[in-house]
């Protein structure tokens, strides 16, 4: 088939040409910026914490008229407390394990701080500092969580020391993630390594390394997302956070057995609906936001592209009306239905090609101001070669109906006065 | 003449239900995608004290040690205890208040209650006369009462529904934290959004229960929230001496000669500071207005932002679409134009026609752009952010709807009409 009678058709329809192909790059450029933030959601809400998250359930509570931690009397009365409370949940039927922990995964809030291979360094210069986030724990925290140790040991009982949470202490002992462990030491020989903490002169030993975990900053924290350091130290304060493993199958038990038990213990406490949240609860509500975003950006492209394909069906049936008598006559000269379908199907191909290629412009240079303005990475070039198949594909589907139309013309309406 | 063209624009549409139905739904859904965006855009870039906001100024110093030092860095985004303190105590400014946020267990005297936390405010008498909080009973605590620790609260409406049944409970006794509190007064519904004097705790729907002085909670050691930063020493069991900014510092000025004078005397204190010792850096200081500081702090989601541009650019794909189905539409209608010219209507006149046409597609479309507006908000409504709340239509966004909804359709029919309205008539006649 020639090009280039369809072009000189095109011309006499110059407005109607240019609107579809400007409706085509426009649709084209904000799709594929928007299935890209879509993937990039997806990927966010995705990834996995490194924690076993299906049998994990956390009790966060609060004493009423507790001893002041500020005080070693104060601290040693909180630590019996929260031993009891500990002891209390490790001895429930639908529990395996339990351990005491200041925060967990996505739970956003972050004792964040810093770590070292040299001593006494300022630990606000980015430079000799690598940033982490801390889980203040005891021995029972690898069964617990469920985290994988790939080197080293996990904390012994006798690595346990317990401390007011506003003292001052040091860390001699810290289990570390991989990821951490690899940026402190590439070589990877970390086990058994020296590190210093938030710019300390006293040393702490990385006794062990586990594979994942992911630190309670959602957001902000996303540049050191997986940079967590385990301490074996119960933080004694006037509110704790124990996490619990639930055996399979005996979360829901486990869970509503929690707050009698712990009132059996001691009623001067605040424990609501909040206080004993599965984890699955947590990750829903750490990435809810990105959820709905991307929700929103799906059902936006679908109803976006559903337009284009309607204003593509009718712009094509207006021509087709508006040429009935001219395809009469392709008909009467001897075109074949198969050669009117193809006509339509070729100039949709055509102009739905220069939408494309102008789309193509538009969508970096929306990706490049998205860039400058919000936190956006680059935009791959496969998803605009997949823009463009797509759209390729839209205007292939939208315009068949009206060539169809258009190939059932009789040749018999060549005859006929218009 | 409007009423014979509105008849003719009726009649026209009528003829081919599916564009127009095309046309309507395009515009709908658009200006719907649109309002609902622009409406929660609206509602979280709002002026929390409207008519005051522009005297209110938010202070930052900068008190830290050498460390990290960047000549052109900005201050902590709060202030120290003992610059706060200092601050609030030198009365530079026409009213001010320090403060943080907390949370304190509440012990109710009825025992059909069990002890609860609530959000609590620790903050200066300056506070509730600085932002107009409205009191349904009693009033503020006074300066004295913050000079002394006193063990005065004042609860919100809601706490006051909930511990007295929402009688007047000034003169009574709360329990937090094992320790007595005498109510001195119970405010009405107050809730500014964004949560403008504390963005570290809830930037939208935050709330108060209790309000107790600073030095009180500080006394009592009460629990806090939001956000701390330190250097140096650091925090230690002494938040009075900490080397740590967690608190807020707001100042009234009622003018902007006196917002000067406050902004060189900020710098005069940070100079004199130095010269003590109790400061390293050079003086490094901000002064800005609560809409400046919300700006600042990029309070609104940057999420929001962006939905408005996809919303933005849903819409400009919908026009482009309704420009190319009325041009066929108009095109199409090019025989009946000729005949209306030849009998002698003016070019003018039929683009007139053509543009009430298009305006009452836009009216159609932007009633049913409302409707989607609407289902949109009660969407966001249900959503789990803290901002959820907030979202509804009001009587000016109500109105940008329709304006927006015929502007962009009659813009968009401008270039169909002026296209249609060159026909020769007699060109036309003929070929019929």
């Amino acid at each position: 088939m020639k090009l280039h009678p369809m072009i000189a058709a095109l011309r006499k329809h110059k407005a109607g040409v240019v609107l579809i192909a400007l409706q085509i790059a426009l649709t084209l450029a904000i799709v594929c910026n928007a299935i890209f933030i879509i993937g990039q959601r997806v990927e966010r809400v995705g990834r996995p914490t490194g924690l076993d998250e299906g049998n994990l359930f956390v009790v966060s509570q609060q004493w009423v008229g507790a001893p002041s931690a500020d005080t070693p009397d104060g601290v040693a009365k909180l630590d019996a407390m929260l031993k009891e409370d500990l002891a209390t949940l490790r001895s429930l039927p639908g529990v395996a394990s339990a351990a005491p922990i200041n925060s967990l995964s996505l739970l956003n809030s972050t004792w964040a701080g810093a770590l070292s291979t040299k001593p006494g360094t300022n630990f606000t210069d980015r430079g000799s500092n690598v940033r982490t986030a801390y889980y203040f724990t005891d021995e029972q925290v690898l069964p617990t969580l469920g985290l994988r140790l790939v080197a080293g040991r996990n904390f012994n009982a006798a690595d346990v020391q317990n401390h007011g949470f506003r003292e001052q202490f040091t860390y001699p002992v810290v289990i570390v993630t991989q990821a951490l462990a690899d940026k402190l030491y590439p070589k990877g020989d970390a086990v058994g390594k020296t590190i210093y903490v938030d710019g300390s002169s006293s040393p702490s030993t990385i006794v062990g390394v586990v594979a994942r975990m992911q630190t309670p900053a959602v957001g902000w924290g996303d540049n050191f997302a997986w940079h967590a350091t385990l301490v074996p130290v119960r933080l004694d304060a006037n509110f704790t956070r124990v996490a619990v493993r639930a055996k399979p199958g005996q979360l829901e038990a486990a869970m509503k057995a929690t707050a009698p038990a712990l009132y059996q213990v001691n009623r001067l406490r605040v424990l609501d609906d909040d206080s004993v949240r599965p984890f699955t609860d947590i990750r829903a509500k750490a990435y809810r936001a990105d959820v709905g975003m991307a929700v929103l950006m799906g059902v936006i492209c679908l109803i976006l592209i559903g337009v284009t394909a309607a204003g593509i069906v009718g712009l094509t049936s207006f021509w087709v009306g508006q040429r009935h008598r001219q395809i009469g006559v392709r008909r009467a000269l001897g075109a074949r239905r198969i050669d009117i379908l193809h006509y339509f199907q070729m100039e949709n191909l055509l102009i739905a090609g220069a939408g494309a290629v102008i789309g193509i412009v538009m969508a970096v240079g929306l990706n490049m101001w998205l860039m400058s303005r919000y936190e956006m990475d680059r935009l791959p070039v496969f998803y605009a070669l997949i823009g463009v198949v797509a759209v390729l594909a839209l205007g292939q589907c939208a315009v068949f109906v009206p060539a169809r139309r258009a190939s059932n013309v009789p040749p018999v309406v060549a005859t006929r006065a218009a | 003449m409007f009423g014979y063209y509105l008849d003719l624009a009726l009649r026209s549409l009528k003829r081919n239900r599916m564009l127009t139905a095309l046309m309507v739904v395009a515009i709908a859904l658009g200006i719907g995608a649109c309002m609902t965006t622009l409406t929660v855009l609206h509602v979280l870039s709002g002026d929390p004290l409207p008519g005051k906001s522009a005297r209110l100024y938010y202070p930052q110093i900068d008190p830290q040690d050498m460390d990290g030092y960047q000549p052109q860095n900005e201050p902590p985004l709060q202030v120290s205890w003992t610059d706060g303190m200092n601050l609030l105590h030198a009365k530079r400014a026409d009213n001010q208040a320090l403060m943080t946020g907390g949370s304190v267990p509440i012990q109710p005297e009825q025992s059909s209650l069990e002890p609860f936390y609530d959000d609590a405010r620790y903050t200066t008498a300056g506070f509730f006369a600085m932002f107009e909080v409205p009191f349904l009973y009693g009033r503020a605590w006074s300066e004295a009462d913050d000079d002394g620790s006193a063990r005065v609260a004042v609860l919100s409406r809601k706490l006051n529904d909930k511990l007295f049944g929402g009688a007047d409970s000034t003169g009574r006794t709360v329990r937090m934290e094992d320790v007595a509190f005498r109510v001195v007064g119970v405010i009405d519904d107050w809730r500014p959004n964004p949560h403008f004097y504390d963005l570290f705790s809830a930037r939208y729907g935050g709330e108060e229960s209790v309000f107790v002085p600073l030095t009180t909670a500080a006394d009592l050691k009460f629990g806090r929230n939001g956000s701390m930063d330190c250097w140096g020493k650091g925090s230690g069991d002494n938040m009075k001496t900490a080397t740590c900014t967690w608190l807020q510092l707001w100042v009234q000025l009622d003018s902007p000669a006196k917002a000067a004078a406050y902004k060189d005397f900020l710098i005069h204190y940070s100079q004199e500071q130095k010269a003590i010792g109790n400061f390293q850096r050079p003086p490094n200081v901000r002064l800005r207005n609560l809409m400046e500081w919300l700006d600042y702090a990029k309070v609104v989601p940057s999420d929001v932002r962006l939905q408005v541009w996809l919303a933005l650019g849903f819409l400009l794909v919908c026009l482009v679409n309704t420009v190319g189905l009325m041009l066929a539409k108009f095109l199409r209608r090019s025989a009946e134009l000729g005949v209306r010219r030849a009998l002698g209507a003016s070019r003018r006149s039929v683009f007139a026609q053509l543009l009430v046409e298009a305006g009452t597609v836009g009216l159609v479309g932007g009633l049913g752009g409302l409707l989607l507006a609407v289902a949109g908000l009660w969407l966001v409504r249900r959503q789990p952010v803290n901002y959820a709340a907030l979202a509804h239509l009001d009587l000016p966004m109500l109105a940008t709807t329709f304006l927006l909804a015929v502007g962009a359709t009659l813009l968009a029919g401008l270039l169909p009409a002026w296209r249609a309205c060159q026909v020769t008539p007699a060109l036309q006649l003929k070929s019929n």
